[in-house]
Formats: C-alpha cells, structure tokens, sequence
C-alpha cells in the first residue's frame, strides 16, 4: 500500500514519458513513493501529493528537475558484471587502439553513467592495459540526464561503500585518494572523462564519432519506438569498426537489425554488420 | 565454499558468517592469527580465509606473512576484512600477501564482491 493517489502516479507517468520518455509501468507505485519521497522532504514538502501539484503549477522548475533527476538514476558500481570490461580490455581495445595508432586518439561515450564509476573504470582500464596510448587524445564522455550525477562524475568523489563494490583494492591504491571519509579518483583520471548533461530521448550534442559506446541498463526503461530512435542514433555515432555494449538483458533484436552481436570472451559486444568479423584476443601489454 | 574468520570481536565474526551462511557458504572461525594456523593445519578443506588487522597474540599482516611462507598453504586466497583506511595500510597488506582488501563498514553486496575479486586474484597469480 503506498501513499500515492492513482490520479498523482497517472500524472508522474505522464510526466516521466514527456520529459524523458521513461516508462513507468502501472504497479511501480513503491519506485515512485521511494524516489520522491526525499525530494519532497528536501522542498519542504509534506508529501508526495504536495510534490506533484506543485509540478502540475509549472512554477518550479526546481522540482521538476529534481523529481526527473530521482526518478531516472540507476544503480552503477566500479566494473559493473565485471565480464564486458574483460571483453573491452581483452578482445574490443587492443584491435581498436592498434587501429588508431596513426590517429592516436580514442573516443569512447558511457550513455547514462550516473555518478561515474562506468567511465572511470574504462579509464582505469586503459591506463593499466594499455600505455602506449600515453599521450594520445583519449576521451571519454559520460551522459546523464541528472545534473547531481554529472557534479559527482566531475568531483570523482565516492563514498567507501562505493569503493568497497567492485573495484580492486590494487586499484584505489594506484588512482584514489582519501579526502576525509570519502576517496577521490586522481585528477589524472578525472581529466580523461568528460561529464555531458544528456537527455538520450531529446537533442543529443554534436559528438566525434565513437570507437566504443556504452549504452548499458538504460533502453529498458523506454518504450519500443524511443529504443529504436536512440539505437539508431547511437549507431550512427560508430565508427565502423567500434563497439556497443549494452546491458545483458538488453539486445537490438528487432529495433536495428545493422547491430550484430558478436561473442568475444566472456562477454559480447555490438558491431555494425558491415564491420569486420569477430575481434580476436591480442597478448596484452601490462 | 568452506571459510575461515579470523577476528577477536566475537559481534564481527558473528556478522560476517550469518552474511556467509546465508549465501550458502560454511564458516569456521578463530579469534587471533595463531589460532587461525592451528586451523589451517587441521582442518584442509578452508578454501578462503577472511582476516581482520588487528588482534591479539598474532595480527592479521602476520598471519598473512605467516600462511604465505608455508608452503602447504601458501596458495590460500585472503581477504583483509579491516577497519584500517589508509592506503599505507593496504599497501601493506599487499606486501604481505593479501589477494583483497574490503574495509569496513560494509554490507553482504561489497562482501560478496570483494570474495570474488580476491578468489579472482588468487587465481591468476598460480
């Protein structure tokens, strides 16, 4: 039983799917009490019912953008399913970086990345795996709608909870300080991400053409019609020779049929169809 | 998977082995590194061991300097379970021999995570 009215989640429902075209589907009631509750609170709220009339009014953007914002941020930790960054550092980067060699320059986009941790473990990976891309142009741009989420990505500031899931101890030691009680990613990583404000339903920026896009654990939450759009959209932001991942419950089967999935280790990735046959491992480096 | 605790807080062994057990594994505990031995010794089937800094008698760097140089058990994965946060400390513990290195606080999510990294980084290390 939530505290919710059926006519204020009607109204959240129709908000969420203009605003961003996020799906929420009848029964998410609970999501919704759980996520608004505390930015009804943080307002000065009484209650969710206030929250919603008071976007409803149209006179505050502040609480709009911050119920959109609670609404849309997901769950991330450091190396995430752990397999498609050994997919990316095993079979995906080494062909990539050895075709960019007289280019020197990598482009690599985290769609959705909320408070960092997906782009900064790519960058951690590079950095461990593969040196002689020192010097080179890397940038990695990671999108989020919320602007709490690009402030944390720009301060690579992660609480210990945060640095205890998923990330290598041996890691922390190498790229993190301690800032109090929380850890701070090092300004030599800070500096390879790029936090981009992106509503992935609207406008998307003028971007350089990717050699790796993740777009992982976000098409699940738009319907059919905005899942083709952004595929599209992202696809045509690949070079021919790049790489889409996207999350393990998630696949292009029916929204883009130009995206074959290729198994390369323990995991897979996206290529454009006309793009060459499977990536085979390379020894690494380091 | 048959784990070991070491710590000489009864409250935090306690903890850490109902997160254990309720993700199927069986625990074994020891209150200080020199008991921690004695069941290395005799109990072969310890396939992780869990160890907390700081302790009377024998320490957890200690115990992890010691499992290292017996070369029956020198392969055991293990995990420093501590509430040392300073990177000097986990630098340590690397040295000595520790495969990971999770600090507490903590909940079964990060605990879970942490055994797979160290089990991961045992393993690529044979």
């Amino acid at each position: 039983m939530t505290s919710i009215s059926e006519q204020d989640f009607g109204f959240l429902r129709t908000f969420l799917r203009e605003q961003s075209s996020i799906q929420l589907e009848p029964g998410k009631e609970y999501l919704a009490e759980c996520r608004l509750t505390p930015v009804a609170r943080a307002l000065g709220l009484k209650d969710i019912a206030e929250l919603v009339a008071l976007i409803r009014r149209g006179t505050s953007v502040d609480a709009r953008r911050r119920s959109l914002e609670a609404m849309t941020t997901n769950e991330t930790s450091f190396f995430r399913d752990v397999h498609p960054f050994e997919t990316l550092r095993d079979h995906v980067l080494p062909e990539i970086v050895r075709a960019r060699a007289g280019e020197r320059a990598l482009n690599i986009w985290c769609a959705a990345s909320s408070s960092g941790q997906e782009p900064y473990t790519i960058a951690m990976v590079i950095r461990e795996h593969f040196p002689q891309v020192a010097g080179w142009r890397v940038r990695i741009i990671g999108t989020d709608i919320s602007t709490e989420m690009l402030r944390r990505t720009r301060e690579g500031r992660y609480s210990q909870l945060e640095i205890n899931r998923g990330l290598p101890a041996r890691l922390l030691l190498k790229y993190f300080e301690r800032q109090g009680l929380e850890w701070q990613i090092k300004k030599e990583l800070r500096d390879m991400v790029d936090a981009q404000e992106v509503n992935l339903a609207k406008r998307w920026p003028s971007w350089p053409i990717f050699d790796v896009i993740f777009l992982r654990n976000v098409l699940i939450y738009f319907d059919v019609a905005t899942k083709r759009e952004i595929l599209g959209r992202a696809r045509k932001l690949m070079r021919l020779d790049g790489a889409l991942f996207l999350g393990g419950a998630e696949t292009p089967m029916g929204l883009d049929d130009s995206l074959k999935r290729t198994q390369a280790g323990p995991s897979w990735c996206y290529r454009l169809a006309a793009a060459s046959p499977a990536p085979q491992p390379l020894p690494r480096t380091a | 998977m048959k784990i070991l605790i070491v710590d000489d807080s009864l409250a935090a062994r306690s903890f850490i082995a109902r997160m254990l057990t309720k993700q199927g594994h069986e625990c074994v505990m020891a209150s200080h590194g020199g008991e921690a031995l004695e069941r290395l010794t005799s109990e072969e089937v310890i396939e992780l061991a869990l160890v907390d800094w700081n302790m009377p008698f024998m320490n957890g760097l200690e115990l992890v300097k010691a499992v290292r140089a017996n070369s029956r058990r020198r392969d055991l994965p293990m995990l420093m379970v501590t509430s040392e946060c300073e990177l000097e400390r986990v630098a340590l513990a690397f040295e000595a021999g520790a495969d990971e290195y999770l600090m507490k606080p903590f909940t079964d999510v990060e605990l879970s995570s942490k055994i797979q990294l160290a089990l991961a980084s045992r393993a690529g290390t044979k």
